[in-house]
């Protein structure tokens, strides 16, 4: 089966989850396009292992993000099995949208393939597992981290495509650029405080560990609820974000039902709590009991020891 | 503007995010769930058409697309001030994406909304797909994961999560908005709105009222599944534990 690819860039270049659905793609043995929203990444795609092709689709509409404008001209370019992108907020935006304008499903945040076309993906937030069947023509989406990227030595045709959609969103100002820091939704490890933090401020402890590590930084509903510091970007777990980095770290967490949801399906989980009893520790591979106040410190320092070496 | 350009809040019923979710045979057990409410993204959608109503803008229809049970959305969005309330019945909740932005987006049309407000996704399926497949349907155009919106003129302004970051956009109806969490307190209904609402007569249609034929759904739920339980971890005392954690997390769990 043939796929079409959406990829997904990050401060002008592919974004790494770009190879991932490459990677993806291939289980499926057809041939891979890749479409390059505004050009971006195009040389770096089309070096990938196993694309057929990449094409650049420029145009006055992709300066700045308009689901309608983007979809319709990339809509025109899709004529594959499987529409694939990211599950990220715009790549399910895209997918949905250009799915609609071709009449076929859409299946979002998929973790696993199988059996040709059926499809693992986390549901109710990670608290069940749903295995679904798709006849084809579909649209699918992807989460990061879930299926091997792509290796280099890939020599993909390439061509460009001008487009002349109007925008109907105009973008008048940046209100905050997104955070320096990994998103949580893509990071590899995260640590995560709650409640337990005593103050927003301590956040700075859990920053300076991610500083050391690479980490993205998350929270618990109940610390973004409680502090207007700790954005809701941040916030892991049911009307959170749902996450499977390979290492989770949770601090000063106690770890209620919507927040376990968010988080169980990490490949490692690390707690640190001086509640003995907390939820949380019965989901951890390592528990920790004792203040953070204490431990922090010495975790600080004993990964820096470890990544210096 | 005149109060006949209504906004059209899409709403649905899920069970609430504190639900245990168990799994008999291979199938989520639904009637083991005790409490069910309004999917929260959808909520902040509900809470800012009651806002742009209250600055001047039109009537607010609550629709819904769900069994029997989902009237319950309806009410409880009369209760905050939903001025009519739309029910499309389907009995059976296997429809695909597109089935059900089919009926969605004719409910729409049928309401003459030019407006669409509804979560960013739904707390049962977290797809999220629903907004813009109707903007799709409809020739909408589509704002996601919005916290807030605000009249400017014949315009409405939003502050959305774009590509790099948070931004305000300009955009003018007809429109699609998804809603993110934000910084919008929620409003609770009072006595009498909980009154009226019970009252609140509730438009029933059916697919074929809409003039939607529903073919065969392009997927199928082959099984649900528990997640994975976890064998129990080990447990330290104290903070001079941590460098032993730490070489078990390169060691054994090989992930720094």
């Amino acid at each position: 089966m043939d796929v079409t690819i959406i990829s997904e860039s990050s401060e002008g270049d592919l974004h790494p989850v770009t190879s991932q659905l490459i990677g993806a793609s291939s289980e499926f043995g057809g041939s891979i396009t890749v479409l390059c929203p505004g050009g971006i990444g195009s040389s770096e795609a089309a070096s990938k292992e196993g694309v057929s092709r990449v094409v650049s689709v420029i145009g006055d509409c992709f300066e700045t993000y308009d689901c309608r404008a983007w979809s319709h001209e990339l809509a025109q370019l899709v004529d594959s099995d499987i529409l694939m992108s990211s599950a990220s907020h715009v790549g399910r935006e895209l997918a949905s949208s250009i799915a609609a304008l071709k009449n076929i499903p859409v299946v979002q945040d998929v973790i696993d393939i199988s059996d040709g076309l059926t499809v693992t993906r986390p549901i109710y937030s990670g608290k069940a597992i749903e295995k679904t069947k798709i006849n084809t023509p579909c649209a699918l989406t992807i989460r990061a981290n879930s299926f091997e990227a792509a290796g280099e030595g890939g020599d993909a045709d390439s061509a460009t495509v001008d487009s002349g959609s109007d925008i109907s969103v105009v973008v008048k100002k940046a209100l905050a650029k997104a955070s320096e820091r990994l998103d949580v939704s893509e990071a590899d490890i995260i640590i995560s405080g709650g409640r337990g933090m005593g103050t927003p401020s301590n956040f700075s402890e859990l920053n300076d560990i991610a500083d050391v590590i690479g980490a993205a930084v998350g929270a618990s509903r109940a610390a973004v609820d409680t502090w207007e510091e700790i954005p809701h970007e941040m916030q892991v777990g049911q009307t959170g974000k749902t996450v499977t980095p390979s290492l989770y770290i949770a601090v000063g967490i106690s770890g209620a039902i919507q927040h376990l949801a968010g988080m169980r399906t990490s490949k490692y989980i690390l707690a640190i709590n001086k509640d003995s009893e907390a939820p949380i520790f019965g989901v951890a591979d390592y528990g920790i009991v004792s203040t953070w106040e204490e431990a922090l410190p010495v975790l600080k320092t004993e990964l820096e020891n470890l990544i210096s070496n | 503007m005149g109060t006949e350009m209504g906004v059209a809040v899409l709403l649905k019923l899920v069970p609430d995010t504190t639900a245990k979710i168990t799994v008999s045979g291979d199938r989520v057990d639904e009637a083991s769930i005790g409490k069910w409410a309004t999917s929260p993204y959808d909520e902040y959608a509900l809470e800012c058409a009651i806002q742009l109503r209250e600055s001047g803008y039109g009537e607010i229809v609550a629709i819904t697309c769900g069994k029997a049970e989902s009237s319950k959305v309806l009410t409880d969005a009369a209760a905050v001030g939903a001025d009519s309330l739309i029910h499309i019945m389907v009995e059976d909740d296997k429809l695909d994406s597109i089935q059900i932005q089919s009926l969605l987006s004719a409910a729409v049309k049928y309401s003459k909304s030019e407006v669409v407000v509804c979560g960013k996704q739904a707390a049962d399926t977290n797809s999220g797909s629903t907004g813009p497949g109707i903007a799709s349907l409809l020739g909408f155009s589509c704002v996601g994961s919005v916290s807030t919106i605000s009249q400017n003129g014949e315009s409405f302004l939003a502050s959305r999560l774009g590509i790099s970051g948070n931004e305000e956009v300009e955009v003018s109806a007809p429109c699609v908005f998804t809603f993110d969490k934000g910084e919008t307190e929620l409003r609770r209904p009072n006595v009498r709105g909980i009154m009226m609402a019970k009252k609140k007569p509730i438009e029933v249609l059916s697919a074929s009222d809409l003039g939607v034929v529903i073919g065969e759904s392009g997927v199928t739920i082959q099984a649900h599944s528990s997640p994975p339980e976890k064998s129990p971890g080990q447990i330290f005392q104290g903070a001079a534990s941590v460098p032993e954690v730490v070489g078990k997390l390169r060691d054994e769990a090989n992930v720094i």
